[in-house]
């Protein structure tokens, strides 16, 4: 793809109830990304395109689609990257959520799970007044908190996005990310491993990696997040020895789960 | 809402890479391997040629063993001897986190590749039986261990030849091949988690921080090391039973 060639993008339009592929001629230039395209169809042959996006700079999340079947942020995405996969190019909404109308998908199921949990509860402060922890000991937290919430690794989990009737019992990846920055954190004192088994649903991860494959973000969801969190729900669950160990030292013994907040 | 889904949209991908050739090499490695592992377990033979021991008949228990390591099974066992001990590490390899990555996508097609539609109906992943069995990944790891422990030792009898110490071409296969498997045991997720990735505060563990810090390193290359430690057992094993067979002449390099 050269600038100044013209391409095809198909895009889906529609909304809730029903929805087709339509094809717009779009002229490119240098540098362009997938959501240059897209205004640029907005601006001058279909006003009425719903999309949403914001800061165009990979950092507010909010411009998730689908690019030749790829759940990738439209704003982060050069034409050139994907054009090597043939003309026509097509852009669908996120897969796994309702749609609103044309590529604006309804996410708020991914704003139900975050109320399920627990908020950061850390321990009571030092006798100065004062709450101490290491570099070394929150590094490993760090590399969650940049997620940007664009919920592509939410959309591209096909727990849910091909078997939508484990919504209810499954918060996704994005959510074991978030989890995992709680659970790990040297502070806090949530005890979440039961409501991580249990309300979470970590046992329908079956680890495919497609989560970790699509982050924008390059959070290693998968080996540093879910695989760790699982671990820990054997130590409570599936480990006859540690089991055995607690029984007779009472020491490392689950006390009640920390209750989600209440609404 | 919570339940709803989304875009009606006429196939089980818009994906117009080959996304199945993502799973070809996975089905012709890991088909392979257990072809070639049956092969060598029910042929019972041809896994000594001094002084090298196959992989696959290692740690050698039974007395009808070519090459004995440790006398515990009798005469009564009148099975492949490889039966007593390679389920421990077949067993790692099955429950282990990346393989399992790599067999659910191209076996079970759950998913077949990233947004590409599952092909079984019905999904509960590893919640119910049997793949809630995973959880006993741990396990397979300690046991795992043991027989890396056995390995090295062949390795080192890989030294020791009728007329004294000497390396050959099979010394550096199994040399290499034990590098291999420990690297791939000692990067396993249940080993970093047990090493020091259930501490929350490192500041007041710093020998399992430190631990955990070198496993994490390794664990980086898992999956890499996965496919070329299994690929390694298996040309070790080939490589000894060519030259027990009398096909392959081992040199002496030293
Ligand atoms: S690794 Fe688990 S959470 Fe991530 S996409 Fe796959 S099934 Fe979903
Ligand atoms: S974890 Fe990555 S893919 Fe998932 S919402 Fe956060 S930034 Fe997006
Ligand atoms: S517009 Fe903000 S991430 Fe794309
Ligand atoms: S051996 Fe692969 S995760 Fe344990």
């Amino acid at each position: 793809m050269n600038a100044g060639e013209e391409i095809t993008l198909r895009v889906w339009r529609g909304d809730a109830a029903a929805g087709r592929l339509v094809d717009y001629r779009v002229r490119t230039a240098e540098g362009m990304v997938v959501l240059d395209a897209l205004r640029a169809i907005q601006a001058t042959q279909a006003p009425d395109l719903a999309m949403r996006w914001n800061c165009k700079a990979g950092k507010c999340g909010s411009c998730s689609a689908e690019v030749n079947g790829h759940p990738r942020l439209t704003c982060m995405t050069r034409l050139t990257e994907v054009a090597g996969e043939g003309n026509p190019l097509t852009v669908a909404p996120m897969r796994a959520f309702p749609v609103v109308k044309d590529l604006v998908t309804d996410v708020s199921w991914n704003y139900e799970k975050a109320k399920e949990i627990p908020p950061f509860s850390p321990a009571p402060r030092d006798p100065d007044g004062r709450r101490r922890m290491y570099q070394h000991e929150v590094e490993r937290v760090q590399e969650f908190r940049k997620c940007i919430e664009c919920f592509l690794c939410q959309d591209v989990c096909h727990v849910i996005r091909d078997h939508p009737e484990n919504k209810p019992k499954f918060a996704g990846p994005r959510f074991f990310v978030l989890l995992a920055a709680y659970e790990m954190h040297p502070l806090d004192t949530a005890n979440r491993v039961e409501q991580i088994r249990q309300d979470a649903g970590i046992g329908f991860c079956n680890i495919t990696k497609c989560c970790t494959e699509v982050c924008p973000e390059g959070i290693h969801i998968t080996d540093n997040a879910i695989i760790p969190l699982k671990e820990r729900v054997v130590d409570q669950h599936y480990d006859p020895v540690l089991w055995l160990w607690r029984k007779l030292t009472g020491r490392g013994k689950t006390s009640a789960a920390t209750p989600p907040p209440s609404r | 809402m919570m339940a709803d889904t989304g875009a009606a949209l006429p196939a089980a991908t818009l994906r117009r890479d080959p996304w199945w050739l993502e799973i070809l090499p996975t089905i012709a490695l890991l088909g392979g391997f257990t072809l070639y592992a049956l092969y060598v377990i029910f042929v019972n033979n041809h896994y000594y040629a001094e002084p090298y021991l196959s992989p696959f008949y290692s740690p050698c228990l039974a007395a009808q063993c070519q090459h004995l390591t440790l006398p515990l099974v009798g005469r009564w066992w009148t099975l492949s001897p490889a039966l007593l001990v390679l389920w421990a590490p077949l067993g790692f390899r099955a429950t282990c986190y990346y393989y399992r990555k790599a067999y659910y996508r191209a076996f079970f097609w759950a998913p077949p590749a990233c947004a590409v539609r599952d092909l079984p109906k019905a999904y509960a992943g590893e919640t119910r039986f049997p793949f809630l069995f995973q959880n006993v990944h741990r396990y397979f790891f300690y046991l795992a261990v043991i027989v890396v422990l056995f390995l090295w030792w062949d390795a080192l009898l890989a030294f020791r030849f009728p007329q004294g110490v000497g390396v050959g071409v099979g010394t550096l296969v199994m040399l290499a091949n034990i590098l291999l498997l420990s690297a791939y045991t000692f990067s396993c997720h249940s080993c970093r988690h047990v090493c020091g990735g259930h501490v929350d505060a490192f500041s007041r563990a710093g020998l399992r921080h430190r631990l955990w810090e070198a496993v994490s390193r390794l664990n980086e290359r898992h999956g890499a090391v996965a496919w070329a430690s299994m690929i390694s057992v298996a040309l070790t094993d080939l490589y000894i039973r060519l030259v027990a067979m009398g096909v392959l002449h081992d040199i002496r390099i030293l």
